[in-house]
Protein backbone atom coordinates (compact mmCIF):
# COMPACT_ATOMS: atom_id res chain seq x y z
CA UNK A 1 0.00 0.00 0.00
CA UNK A 2 2.59 2.51 0.90
CA UNK A 3 5.04 1.44 -2.28
CA UNK A 4 1.44 2.48 -4.13
CA UNK A 5 1.22 5.60 -2.87
CA UNK A 6 4.82 6.28 -3.32
CA UNK A 7 4.16 5.32 -6.85
CA UNK A 8 1.66 7.96 -7.43
CA UNK A 9 4.08 11.15 -5.99
CA UNK A 10 7.02 12.89 -7.93
CA UNK A 11 9.94 14.53 -6.45
CA UNK A 12 9.99 18.06 -8.03
CA UNK A 13 11.81 18.22 -11.14
CA UNK A 14 12.96 21.96 -11.02
CA UNK A 15 14.60 21.29 -14.83
CA UNK A 16 11.34 19.85 -15.93
CA UNK A 17 9.03 22.63 -14.08
CA UNK A 18 11.08 25.07 -15.89
CA UNK A 19 10.86 23.67 -19.37
CA UNK A 20 7.22 23.28 -18.72
CA UNK A 21 6.95 26.89 -18.20
CA UNK A 22 8.83 27.30 -21.14
CA UNK A 23 6.60 25.81 -23.32
CA UNK A 24 3.89 27.24 -21.63
CA UNK A 25 5.17 30.77 -22.67
CA UNK A 26 6.04 30.09 -26.10
CA UNK A 27 2.63 28.43 -26.65
CA UNK A 28 1.07 31.85 -25.80
CA UNK A 29 3.75 33.75 -28.45
CA UNK A 30 2.34 30.81 -30.47
CA UNK A 31 -1.26 31.71 -30.16
CA UNK A 32 -0.36 35.78 -30.24
CA UNK A 33 1.69 34.72 -33.94
CA UNK A 34 -2.05 33.47 -35.00
CA UNK A 35 -3.96 36.00 -34.00
CA UNK A 36 -1.44 38.29 -36.17
CA UNK A 37 -2.07 35.96 -38.98
CA UNK A 38 -5.92 35.93 -39.07
CA UNK A 39 -6.44 39.35 -38.48
CA UNK A 40 -3.58 40.36 -41.23
CA UNK A 41 -5.83 38.40 -43.37
CA UNK A 42 -2.59 36.58 -43.69
CA UNK A 43 -3.79 32.63 -43.86
CA UNK A 44 -3.43 31.93 -47.07
CA UNK A 45 -0.51 33.77 -48.46
CA UNK A 46 1.33 30.81 -48.62
CA UNK A 47 -1.12 28.47 -50.63
CA UNK A 48 0.74 25.20 -50.11
CA UNK A 49 1.25 23.34 -46.38
CA UNK A 50 3.71 21.75 -45.18
CA UNK A 51 6.26 23.39 -47.70
CA UNK A 52 6.14 26.99 -48.44
CA UNK A 53 5.99 28.10 -51.82
CA UNK A 54 7.56 24.10 -52.73
CA UNK A 55 10.04 24.50 -50.37
CA UNK A 56 11.50 24.20 -46.54
CA UNK A 57 13.47 27.24 -46.73
CA UNK A 58 12.71 30.36 -45.60
CA UNK A 59 10.82 32.65 -48.26
CA UNK A 60 11.27 36.30 -48.83
CA UNK A 61 9.39 37.52 -45.55
CA UNK A 62 7.12 40.61 -47.29
CA UNK A 63 3.56 41.23 -46.92
CA UNK A 64 1.12 38.77 -45.25
CA UNK A 65 4.12 36.38 -45.87
CA UNK A 66 6.21 36.86 -42.61
CA UNK A 67 2.74 36.93 -40.55
CA UNK A 68 2.03 33.03 -41.90
CA UNK A 69 5.63 31.64 -42.23
CA UNK A 70 6.83 33.37 -38.77
CA UNK A 71 3.10 31.22 -37.30
CA UNK A 72 4.39 27.74 -39.59
CA UNK A 73 8.06 28.50 -37.93
CA UNK A 74 6.77 29.41 -34.51
CA UNK A 75 4.06 26.60 -34.41
CA UNK A 76 7.26 23.75 -35.48
CA UNK A 77 8.96 24.57 -32.57
CA UNK A 78 6.05 24.08 -30.49
CA UNK A 79 5.62 20.59 -32.06
CA UNK A 80 9.34 20.45 -30.80
CA UNK A 81 9.08 21.25 -27.36
CA UNK A 82 6.21 19.38 -27.34
CA UNK A 83 7.72 15.69 -27.94
CA UNK A 84 10.38 16.59 -25.65
CA UNK A 85 8.24 17.31 -22.42
CA UNK A 86 6.07 14.87 -23.18
CA UNK A 87 9.41 12.24 -23.42
CA UNK A 88 10.71 13.95 -20.33
CA UNK A 89 7.13 13.91 -18.35
CA UNK A 90 7.05 10.06 -19.59
CA UNK A 91 10.39 9.04 -18.04
CA UNK A 92 11.13 11.42 -16.04
CA UNK A 93 7.66 11.86 -13.38
CA UNK A 94 6.14 8.97 -11.50
CA UNK A 95 2.76 10.23 -11.69
CA UNK A 96 0.72 7.93 -13.95
CA UNK A 97 -1.48 10.36 -15.05
CA UNK A 98 1.23 12.85 -15.76
CA UNK A 99 2.29 10.90 -17.94
CA UNK A 100 -0.73 10.08 -20.34
CA UNK A 101 -1.05 14.25 -19.93
CA UNK A 102 2.10 14.37 -21.72
CA UNK A 103 0.71 12.24 -24.21
CA UNK A 104 -2.42 14.12 -24.94
CA UNK A 105 -0.62 17.48 -25.09
CA UNK A 106 1.07 15.75 -28.02
CA UNK A 107 -1.58 14.48 -29.73
CA UNK A 108 -3.48 17.97 -28.99
CA UNK A 109 -0.11 19.50 -30.73
CA UNK A 110 -0.79 16.75 -33.78
CA UNK A 111 -4.22 17.63 -34.11
CA UNK A 112 -3.80 21.43 -34.34
CA UNK A 113 -0.75 20.78 -36.80
CA UNK A 114 -3.34 18.86 -38.79
CA UNK A 115 -6.09 21.23 -38.69
CA UNK A 116 -3.65 24.09 -39.72
CA UNK A 117 -2.69 22.16 -42.99
CA UNK A 118 -6.30 21.56 -43.93
CA UNK A 119 -7.32 25.19 -43.11
CA UNK A 120 -4.80 26.27 -45.94
CA UNK A 121 -5.47 23.22 -48.50
CA UNK A 122 -8.97 23.76 -47.82
CA UNK A 123 -9.38 27.46 -48.37
CA UNK A 124 -10.04 28.25 -44.84
CA UNK A 125 -13.38 27.11 -44.19
CA UNK A 126 -15.29 28.47 -41.21
CA UNK A 127 -15.29 25.77 -38.84
CA UNK A 128 -11.52 24.30 -39.89
CA UNK A 129 -10.45 27.78 -38.97
CA UNK A 130 -12.27 27.85 -35.64
CA UNK A 131 -11.44 24.43 -34.62
CA UNK A 132 -8.01 25.35 -35.32
CA UNK A 133 -8.45 28.43 -32.86
CA UNK A 134 -10.47 26.40 -30.31
CA UNK A 135 -7.81 23.67 -30.08
CA UNK A 136 -5.02 26.68 -29.83
CA UNK A 137 -6.52 27.22 -26.59
CA UNK A 138 -6.95 23.28 -25.70
CA UNK A 139 -3.56 23.01 -25.95
CA UNK A 140 -2.67 26.49 -24.21
CA UNK A 141 -4.30 25.09 -21.42
CA UNK A 142 -3.09 21.92 -21.27
CA UNK A 143 0.78 23.54 -21.70
CA UNK A 144 -0.27 25.43 -18.13
CA UNK A 145 -1.31 23.10 -16.21
CA UNK A 146 1.49 20.64 -16.99
CA UNK A 147 3.51 23.90 -15.79
CA UNK A 148 1.81 23.85 -12.89
CA UNK A 149 1.73 20.22 -12.11
CA UNK A 150 5.21 19.94 -12.27
CA UNK A 151 5.80 23.29 -10.22
CA UNK A 152 6.94 22.82 -6.25
CA UNK A 153 3.71 23.95 -5.16
CA UNK A 154 1.97 21.36 -6.36
CA UNK A 155 4.23 18.48 -5.74
CA UNK A 156 5.35 19.18 -2.81
CA UNK A 157 2.68 21.30 -0.53
CA UNK A 158 -0.35 19.46 1.23
CA UNK A 159 -3.66 21.31 0.18
CA UNK A 160 -5.53 23.26 2.73
CA UNK A 161 -8.44 20.94 2.14
CA UNK A 162 -12.59 22.81 3.19
CA UNK A 163 -15.37 21.63 1.60
CA UNK A 164 -17.78 23.29 -0.25
CA UNK A 165 -21.22 22.90 1.24
CA UNK A 166 -22.67 25.20 -0.99
CA UNK A 167 -24.95 24.69 -4.38
CA UNK A 168 -24.21 24.53 -7.27
CA UNK A 169 -20.66 24.13 -6.22
CA UNK A 170 -17.90 25.95 -6.98
CA UNK A 171 -16.16 23.39 -8.76
CA UNK A 172 -19.90 22.91 -10.99
CA UNK A 173 -19.22 26.90 -11.65
CA UNK A 174 -15.84 26.79 -12.48
CA UNK A 175 -16.73 23.70 -15.00
CA UNK A 176 -19.83 26.17 -16.28
CA UNK A 177 -16.83 29.16 -16.71
CA UNK A 178 -14.50 26.96 -18.73
CA UNK A 179 -18.28 26.04 -20.83
CA UNK A 180 -19.02 29.48 -21.92
CA UNK A 181 -15.77 30.87 -22.27
CA UNK A 182 -15.31 28.01 -25.15
CA UNK A 183 -18.46 28.93 -26.59
CA UNK A 184 -17.52 32.33 -26.67
CA UNK A 185 -14.40 31.33 -28.13
CA UNK A 186 -15.69 29.02 -31.07
CA UNK A 187 -18.43 32.47 -31.43
CA UNK A 188 -15.42 34.50 -31.53
CA UNK A 189 -13.57 32.15 -33.88
CA UNK A 190 -16.27 31.85 -36.49
CA UNK A 191 -16.58 35.98 -36.19
CA UNK A 192 -13.10 36.15 -37.05
CA UNK A 193 -13.52 33.57 -40.50
CA UNK A 194 -16.29 34.89 -41.77
CA UNK A 195 -18.59 32.18 -40.53
CA UNK A 196 -21.47 34.19 -38.50
CA UNK A 197 -22.30 37.48 -37.76
CA UNK A 198 -21.07 39.36 -34.54
CA UNK A 199 -24.06 39.39 -32.35
CA UNK A 200 -23.66 35.75 -31.19
CA UNK A 201 -20.08 36.47 -29.81
CA UNK A 202 -21.49 40.07 -27.91
CA UNK A 203 -24.37 38.43 -26.63
CA UNK A 204 -23.02 35.40 -25.44
CA UNK A 205 -20.08 38.32 -23.79
CA UNK A 206 -22.51 39.18 -21.48
CA UNK A 207 -23.16 35.46 -20.01
CA UNK A 208 -19.84 35.02 -19.48
CA UNK A 209 -19.02 38.15 -17.74
CA UNK A 210 -21.92 36.96 -15.60
CA UNK A 211 -20.96 33.68 -15.04
CA UNK A 212 -17.15 34.89 -14.12
CA UNK A 213 -18.39 37.33 -11.48
CA UNK A 214 -20.87 34.60 -9.71
CA UNK A 215 -17.44 31.85 -9.97
CA UNK A 216 -15.23 34.50 -8.54
CA UNK A 217 -17.39 36.00 -6.01
CA UNK A 218 -18.10 32.90 -5.14
CA UNK A 219 -14.41 31.63 -4.97
CA UNK A 220 -13.06 34.69 -3.20
CA UNK A 221 -16.17 34.96 -0.56
CA UNK A 222 -16.04 31.26 0.15
CA UNK A 223 -12.60 30.32 -0.03
CA UNK A 224 -9.96 34.03 0.25
CA UNK A 225 -8.10 31.97 3.03
CA UNK A 226 -6.91 29.52 0.31
CA UNK A 227 -4.36 31.22 -1.83
CA UNK A 228 -4.40 28.79 -4.47
CA UNK A 229 -7.40 29.74 -5.21
CA UNK A 230 -7.78 33.31 -3.89
CA UNK A 231 -5.34 33.96 -6.93
CA UNK A 232 -6.27 32.06 -9.73
CA UNK A 233 -9.94 34.01 -9.07
CA UNK A 234 -8.61 37.71 -8.66
CA UNK A 235 -6.73 37.11 -11.61
CA UNK A 236 -9.92 35.91 -13.42
CA UNK A 237 -11.86 38.31 -12.54
CA UNK A 238 -9.43 40.84 -13.83
CA UNK A 239 -9.17 39.38 -16.97
CA UNK A 240 -12.24 39.34 -17.52
CA UNK A 241 -12.30 43.26 -16.94
CA UNK A 242 -9.71 43.82 -19.52
CA UNK A 243 -11.36 41.18 -22.01
CA UNK A 244 -15.02 42.95 -22.09
CA UNK A 245 -12.64 46.63 -22.86
CA UNK A 246 -10.84 45.11 -25.35
CA UNK A 247 -13.57 43.18 -26.91
CA UNK A 248 -15.22 46.39 -27.04
CA UNK A 249 -12.48 48.30 -28.66
CA UNK A 250 -12.07 45.37 -31.14
CA UNK A 251 -16.02 45.65 -31.64
CA UNK A 252 -15.70 49.65 -32.60
CA UNK A 253 -11.78 49.12 -34.97
CA UNK A 254 -13.27 46.11 -36.54
CA UNK A 255 -17.39 46.49 -36.53
CA UNK A 256 -18.11 50.28 -36.08
CA UNK A 257 -15.21 51.96 -37.88
CA UNK A 258 -13.59 49.60 -39.81
CA UNK A 259 -16.25 47.95 -41.90
CA UNK A 260 -14.99 49.63 -45.26
CA UNK A 261 -11.34 49.25 -44.44
CA UNK A 262 -9.80 48.36 -47.82
CA UNK A 263 -6.95 46.77 -45.93
CA UNK A 264 -6.72 45.49 -42.04
CA UNK A 265 -6.00 48.41 -40.00
CA UNK A 266 -3.16 48.92 -37.20
CA UNK A 267 -6.31 49.76 -34.44
CA UNK A 268 -8.30 46.95 -35.45
CA UNK A 269 -5.06 44.72 -35.50
CA UNK A 270 -3.87 45.22 -32.05
CA UNK A 271 -6.82 45.41 -30.79
CA UNK A 272 -7.75 41.99 -32.01
CA UNK A 273 -4.73 40.59 -31.56
CA UNK A 274 -5.06 41.47 -27.93
CA UNK A 275 -8.06 40.52 -27.06
CA UNK A 276 -7.20 36.92 -28.59
CA UNK A 277 -4.15 36.87 -25.93
CA UNK A 278 -6.45 38.06 -23.44
CA UNK A 279 -8.94 35.32 -24.16
CA UNK A 280 -5.94 32.89 -23.71
CA UNK A 281 -4.90 33.65 -20.91
CA UNK A 282 -8.44 34.06 -19.58
CA UNK A 283 -9.22 30.25 -20.51
CA UNK A 284 -6.23 28.75 -19.15
CA UNK A 285 -6.97 30.83 -15.95
CA UNK A 286 -10.43 29.49 -15.43
CA UNK A 287 -9.12 25.79 -16.18
CA UNK A 288 -6.52 26.40 -13.51
CA UNK A 289 -9.07 27.94 -11.01
CA UNK A 290 -11.11 24.91 -11.61
CA UNK A 291 -7.86 22.46 -11.02
CA UNK A 292 -7.28 24.27 -7.89
CA UNK A 293 -10.77 24.07 -6.30
CA UNK A 294 -10.76 20.23 -7.06
CA UNK A 295 -8.02 19.61 -5.52
CA UNK A 296 -8.58 22.37 -2.05
CA UNK A 297 -12.35 22.30 -2.06
CA UNK A 298 -14.46 18.86 -2.22
CA UNK A 299 -17.44 18.82 -2.60
CA UNK A 300 -19.58 17.80 0.31
CA UNK A 301 -22.45 15.10 -0.31
CA UNK A 302 -25.22 14.66 2.52
CA UNK A 303 -25.69 10.72 2.83
CA UNK A 304 -29.45 10.50 3.52
CA UNK A 305 -29.74 7.76 6.45
CA UNK A 306 -33.33 5.77 6.31
CA UNK A 307 -34.69 6.89 9.28
CA UNK A 308 -37.03 3.34 10.01
CA UNK A 309 -35.53 1.10 12.40
CA UNK A 310 -35.21 -2.39 10.32
CA UNK A 311 -36.30 -5.38 12.99
CA UNK A 312 -34.25 -8.74 12.87
CA UNK A 313 -36.75 -11.17 11.65
CA UNK A 314 -35.66 -14.79 12.77
CA UNK A 315 -35.95 -17.49 9.54
CA UNK B 1 -3.61 -3.13 -23.64
CA UNK B 2 -0.15 -2.68 -22.03
CA UNK B 3 1.62 0.89 -22.36
CA UNK B 4 3.97 -0.41 -25.48
CA UNK B 5 0.61 -1.28 -27.28
CA UNK B 6 -0.98 2.13 -25.92
CA UNK B 7 1.81 4.07 -27.50
CA UNK B 8 2.49 2.28 -30.79
CA UNK B 9 -1.20 2.83 -31.80
CA UNK B 10 -1.12 6.10 -30.63
CA UNK B 11 2.10 6.99 -32.93
CA UNK B 12 0.44 5.03 -35.74
CA UNK B 13 -2.54 7.07 -35.23
CA UNK B 14 -0.58 10.10 -35.55
CA UNK B 15 0.98 8.86 -38.63
CA UNK B 16 -2.18 7.86 -40.45
CA UNK B 17 -3.27 11.47 -40.06
CA UNK B 18 -0.20 12.83 -41.14
CA UNK B 19 0.19 10.19 -44.04
CA UNK B 20 -3.68 11.36 -44.37
CA UNK B 21 -2.93 15.31 -44.93
CA UNK B 22 -0.07 15.04 -47.09
CA UNK B 23 -2.35 12.51 -49.43
CA UNK B 24 -5.16 15.39 -49.01
CA UNK B 25 -2.49 18.03 -50.55
CA UNK B 26 -1.49 15.98 -53.22
CA UNK B 27 -5.18 15.54 -54.14
CA UNK B 28 -5.38 19.09 -54.42
CA UNK B 29 -2.67 19.76 -56.30
CA UNK B 30 -4.03 17.02 -59.33
CA UNK B 31 -7.19 18.85 -58.83
CA UNK B 32 -6.00 22.03 -59.74
CA UNK B 33 -4.73 20.77 -63.26
CA UNK B 34 -8.12 20.84 -64.70
CA UNK B 35 -8.71 24.30 -64.00
CA UNK B 36 -5.16 25.29 -65.27
CA UNK B 37 -6.28 23.96 -68.65
CA UNK B 38 -8.17 26.79 -70.47
CA UNK B 39 -10.46 25.56 -72.90
CA UNK B 40 -13.69 24.31 -72.44
CA UNK B 41 -14.37 21.05 -74.14
CA UNK B 42 -17.79 20.53 -75.75
CA UNK B 43 -19.38 23.87 -76.31
CA UNK B 44 -22.88 23.62 -77.92
CA UNK B 45 -22.70 25.59 -81.33
CA UNK B 46 -23.74 29.38 -81.15
CA UNK B 47 -27.68 30.11 -82.21
CA UNK B 48 -27.03 32.36 -85.07
CA UNK B 49 -28.21 36.22 -85.18
CA UNK B 50 -28.54 38.56 -88.11
CA UNK B 51 -26.38 40.71 -88.82
CA UNK B 52 -28.18 42.92 -90.21
CA UNK B 53 -30.75 43.70 -87.51
CA UNK B 54 -28.51 43.32 -84.49
CA UNK B 55 -29.16 46.96 -82.29
CA UNK B 56 -26.80 48.54 -79.29
CA UNK B 57 -27.61 50.04 -75.82
CA UNK B 58 -25.53 52.56 -74.47
CA UNK B 59 -25.38 54.95 -71.25
CA UNK B 60 -24.12 56.49 -68.81
CA UNK B 61 -24.07 55.06 -64.58
CA UNK B 62 -23.95 58.14 -62.88
CA UNK B 63 -23.59 58.54 -58.79
CA UNK B 64 -26.42 60.16 -57.19
CA UNK B 65 -25.05 62.31 -54.22
CA UNK B 66 -21.71 62.80 -53.09
CA UNK B 67 -18.92 60.42 -53.44
CA UNK B 68 -17.20 58.60 -50.53
CA UNK B 69 -13.85 59.92 -50.00
CA UNK B 70 -11.47 57.29 -51.36
CA UNK B 71 -9.99 55.42 -48.53
CA UNK B 72 -6.04 55.34 -48.72
CA UNK B 73 -4.00 51.95 -49.14
CA UNK B 74 -0.93 51.59 -46.70
CA UNK B 75 1.66 49.64 -48.97
CA UNK B 76 4.25 50.08 -46.41
CA UNK B 77 4.40 46.61 -45.65
CA UNK B 78 6.10 45.57 -49.33
CA UNK B 79 8.94 47.86 -49.57
CA UNK B 80 8.08 46.53 -53.60
CA UNK B 81 4.64 48.15 -53.79
CA UNK B 82 4.77 51.21 -55.76
CA UNK B 83 1.15 52.05 -56.42
CA UNK B 84 -1.38 54.68 -56.26
CA UNK B 85 -2.71 54.89 -52.76
CA UNK B 86 -6.12 55.33 -53.72
CA UNK B 87 -8.91 52.85 -53.34
CA UNK B 88 -10.98 52.05 -56.19
CA UNK B 89 -14.07 50.74 -54.08
CA UNK B 90 -16.48 54.01 -55.50
CA UNK B 91 -14.41 55.34 -58.13
CA UNK B 92 -16.15 58.56 -59.21
CA UNK B 93 -15.43 61.68 -61.63
CA UNK B 94 -17.84 64.33 -61.35
CA UNK B 95 -20.72 62.06 -60.54
CA UNK B 96 -19.76 59.77 -63.24
CA UNK B 97 -19.30 56.06 -61.84
CA UNK B 98 -16.76 53.32 -63.23
CA UNK B 99 -16.30 49.82 -62.95
CA UNK B 100 -19.88 49.18 -62.82
CA UNK B 101 -20.55 45.69 -64.61
CA UNK B 102 -23.25 45.82 -67.10
CA UNK B 103 -24.64 43.18 -68.52
CA UNK B 104 -28.05 41.25 -70.25
CA UNK B 105 -29.38 39.96 -67.38
CA UNK B 106 -32.40 38.62 -68.46
CA UNK B 107 -34.12 38.21 -72.62
CA UNK B 108 -32.06 36.37 -74.11
CA UNK B 109 -33.46 33.23 -73.71
CA UNK B 110 -31.69 29.35 -74.45
CA UNK B 111 -29.10 31.25 -76.71
CA UNK B 112 -25.90 30.23 -76.84
CA UNK B 113 -22.79 31.89 -77.78
CA UNK B 114 -19.28 31.19 -78.82
CA UNK B 115 -16.46 31.35 -76.45
CA UNK B 116 -13.92 34.09 -77.47
CA UNK B 117 -10.63 32.78 -78.30
CA UNK B 118 -8.72 35.78 -77.14
CA UNK B 119 -7.97 35.53 -73.63
CA UNK B 120 -8.68 38.49 -71.47
CA UNK B 121 -5.22 39.76 -69.40
CA UNK B 122 -5.25 40.75 -66.17
CA UNK B 123 -2.25 42.69 -64.73
CA UNK B 124 -0.65 43.21 -61.13
CA UNK B 125 0.81 46.21 -61.71
CA UNK B 126 1.82 48.89 -58.47
CA UNK B 127 0.22 46.14 -56.39
CA UNK B 128 -3.18 46.43 -57.71
CA UNK B 129 -5.76 44.43 -60.21
CA UNK B 130 -5.84 46.02 -63.76
CA UNK B 131 -8.38 46.00 -64.33
CA UNK B 132 -10.40 46.51 -61.34
CA UNK B 133 -13.56 44.81 -62.47
CA UNK B 134 -13.43 42.29 -65.39
CA UNK B 135 -15.96 40.77 -67.34
CA UNK B 136 -15.32 37.37 -68.98
CA UNK B 137 -17.51 34.71 -70.84
CA UNK B 138 -18.01 31.03 -69.22
CA UNK B 139 -14.65 29.28 -70.68
CA UNK B 140 -12.89 32.09 -71.74
CA UNK B 141 -9.33 32.45 -70.92
CA UNK B 142 -8.32 34.61 -68.14
CA UNK B 143 -4.41 35.51 -68.56
CA UNK B 144 -3.02 36.88 -65.08
CA UNK B 145 0.52 38.57 -65.27
CA UNK B 146 2.74 39.84 -62.57
CA UNK B 147 4.63 42.66 -63.65
CA UNK B 148 5.67 43.76 -59.55
CA UNK B 149 9.30 42.73 -58.47
CA UNK B 150 7.55 40.72 -55.58
CA UNK B 151 5.61 37.44 -55.29
CA UNK B 152 1.75 37.73 -55.22
CA UNK B 153 -0.64 35.16 -54.75
CA UNK B 154 -3.98 35.27 -56.83
CA UNK B 155 -6.74 33.90 -55.11
CA UNK B 156 -10.88 33.51 -56.47
CA UNK B 157 -13.47 33.39 -53.78
CA UNK B 158 -16.31 32.24 -55.44
CA UNK B 159 -20.09 30.92 -54.73
CA UNK B 160 -20.38 29.15 -57.54
CA UNK B 161 -17.11 28.15 -59.11
CA UNK B 162 -14.27 26.34 -57.62
CA UNK B 163 -11.67 28.05 -55.43
CA UNK B 164 -8.09 28.39 -55.46
CA UNK B 165 -5.03 29.85 -55.00
CA UNK B 166 -2.06 30.11 -56.40
CA UNK B 167 1.11 32.40 -56.24
CA UNK B 168 3.03 34.39 -58.84
CA UNK B 169 6.40 35.23 -57.86
CA UNK B 170 8.34 38.02 -60.24
CA UNK B 171 8.44 37.86 -64.09
CA UNK B 172 7.28 33.98 -63.63
CA UNK B 173 4.45 33.43 -66.78
CA UNK B 174 1.57 33.88 -66.94
CA UNK B 175 -1.26 31.84 -65.19
CA UNK B 176 -4.35 30.85 -67.28
CA UNK B 177 -7.61 30.25 -65.71
CA UNK B 178 -11.43 30.17 -66.40
CA UNK B 179 -14.26 30.01 -64.65
CA UNK B 180 -17.40 27.16 -65.67
CA UNK B 181 -20.34 29.14 -63.67
CA UNK B 182 -21.81 32.20 -64.31
CA UNK B 183 -21.16 34.27 -61.32
CA UNK B 184 -21.45 37.70 -60.79
CA UNK B 185 -18.92 39.97 -58.93
CA UNK B 186 -16.41 37.08 -58.09
CA UNK B 187 -13.75 38.64 -55.53
CA UNK B 188 -10.42 37.92 -56.12
CA UNK B 189 -7.37 38.92 -53.40
CA UNK B 190 -4.42 38.51 -52.58
CA UNK B 191 -3.49 37.32 -49.37
CA UNK B 192 0.14 38.93 -49.05
CA UNK B 193 -0.95 42.26 -50.07
CA UNK B 194 -4.55 42.35 -48.40
CA UNK B 195 -5.80 45.91 -50.03
CA UNK B 196 -5.33 44.00 -53.57
CA UNK B 197 -8.98 42.98 -54.67
CA UNK B 198 -10.74 43.03 -57.96
CA UNK B 199 -13.64 41.43 -59.46
CA UNK B 200 -14.57 38.75 -62.40
CA UNK B 201 -17.98 39.17 -63.81
CA UNK B 202 -18.33 35.61 -65.63
CA UNK B 203 -21.68 35.35 -67.79
CA UNK B 204 -22.78 32.72 -70.36
CA UNK B 205 -23.38 36.15 -72.89
CA UNK B 206 -21.14 38.19 -75.03
CA UNK B 207 -23.34 41.38 -74.53
CA UNK B 208 -21.80 43.18 -71.24
CA UNK B 209 -19.19 45.62 -70.09
CA UNK B 210 -17.70 47.56 -67.92
CA UNK B 211 -18.39 51.18 -67.19
CA UNK B 212 -15.23 53.60 -68.36
CA UNK B 213 -13.74 56.62 -65.57
CA UNK B 214 -16.20 58.49 -67.92
CA UNK B 215 -18.99 56.41 -65.96
CA UNK B 216 -20.22 55.07 -69.59
CA UNK B 217 -21.05 51.71 -71.47
CA UNK B 218 -21.78 50.28 -74.57
CA UNK B 219 -23.26 46.96 -75.49
CA UNK B 220 -23.13 45.81 -79.64
CA UNK B 221 -24.66 43.12 -81.41
CA UNK B 222 -28.08 42.21 -79.67
CA UNK B 223 -30.57 40.53 -81.56
CA UNK B 224 -34.25 42.56 -81.04
CA UNK B 225 -35.88 41.77 -78.22
CA UNK B 226 -37.06 42.68 -74.78
CA UNK B 227 -34.27 42.35 -71.97
CA UNK B 228 -33.37 43.67 -68.55
CA UNK B 229 -30.27 44.83 -68.41
CA UNK B 230 -28.46 44.62 -65.00
CA UNK B 231 -26.21 47.32 -63.21
CA UNK B 232 -23.80 46.00 -60.37
CA UNK B 233 -21.89 47.72 -58.38
CA UNK B 234 -18.98 46.32 -55.63
CA UNK B 235 -20.17 48.27 -52.52
CA UNK B 236 -23.54 49.89 -54.10
CA UNK B 237 -25.19 46.74 -55.29
CA UNK B 238 -26.86 45.53 -58.25
CA UNK B 239 -29.80 48.09 -60.04
CA UNK B 240 -32.05 46.81 -63.39
CA UNK B 241 -33.65 48.21 -66.14
CA UNK B 242 -36.54 46.83 -68.87
CA UNK B 243 -35.49 48.07 -72.28
CA UNK B 244 -37.22 46.67 -75.52
CA UNK B 245 -34.92 46.92 -79.03
CA UNK B 246 -36.78 46.50 -82.32
CA UNK B 247 -34.08 45.65 -85.00
CA UNK B 248 -31.16 47.70 -85.60
CA UNK B 249 -31.97 49.95 -82.50
CA UNK B 250 -29.69 52.06 -80.98
CA UNK B 251 -31.23 52.88 -77.07
CA UNK B 252 -29.55 54.93 -74.49
CA UNK B 253 -30.15 53.43 -71.07
CA UNK B 254 -28.53 55.57 -67.98
CA UNK B 255 -28.67 54.15 -64.73
CA UNK B 256 -28.00 56.13 -61.12
CA UNK B 257 -26.98 54.51 -57.97
CA UNK B 258 -27.54 56.70 -54.85
CA UNK B 259 -24.04 57.55 -52.78
CA UNK B 260 -24.41 55.60 -49.58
Amino acid sequence: MEADLKSLATPYNRAHHRFAVFTACATFVLIIAGALVTSNDAGLSIPDWPTSFGSFSVPPLHGGIKFEWSHRAIAGSIVLLTISIAAWTWFADRRRWMKWLGIAALATVITQAILGGLTVLLFQPPWVSSAHAAVAQTFFCIAVAIAMFTGRRWVEEVPQIEFDHRRPSLFTLTLLSIFVLYVQLILGAMFRHHGMSWWPHVANAAIVAFVLTWTAIRALSQFSRIEAVRRPAIILVSLMIAQLCLGFIAFLTRVAWGRDAVQPELPMVISTVAHVAVGALLLATAVILAIQVWRQVPVSFEETVPTRTRKTVAA
Amino acid sequence: MNKKTSLAMFGMLCLLGLWLLVGCSKKQETNEAPAAAPSSPAQPAATPIDPSTVASVSGTVKLDGAAPKASKIDMSQDPACKGTNTAETVVDDGGKLANVFVYVKDGLGDRTFDVPKDAVTIDQQGCKYHPHVLGVMTGQNIEIKNDDQTTHNIHPTPQANREWNESQPPAAAPLEKSFAREEIMLPVKCNQHPWMRMYINVVKTPFYAVTAPDGKYEIKGLPPGDYTIAFVQEKLGEQTQKVTLAAKDSKTVDQSFKAQ
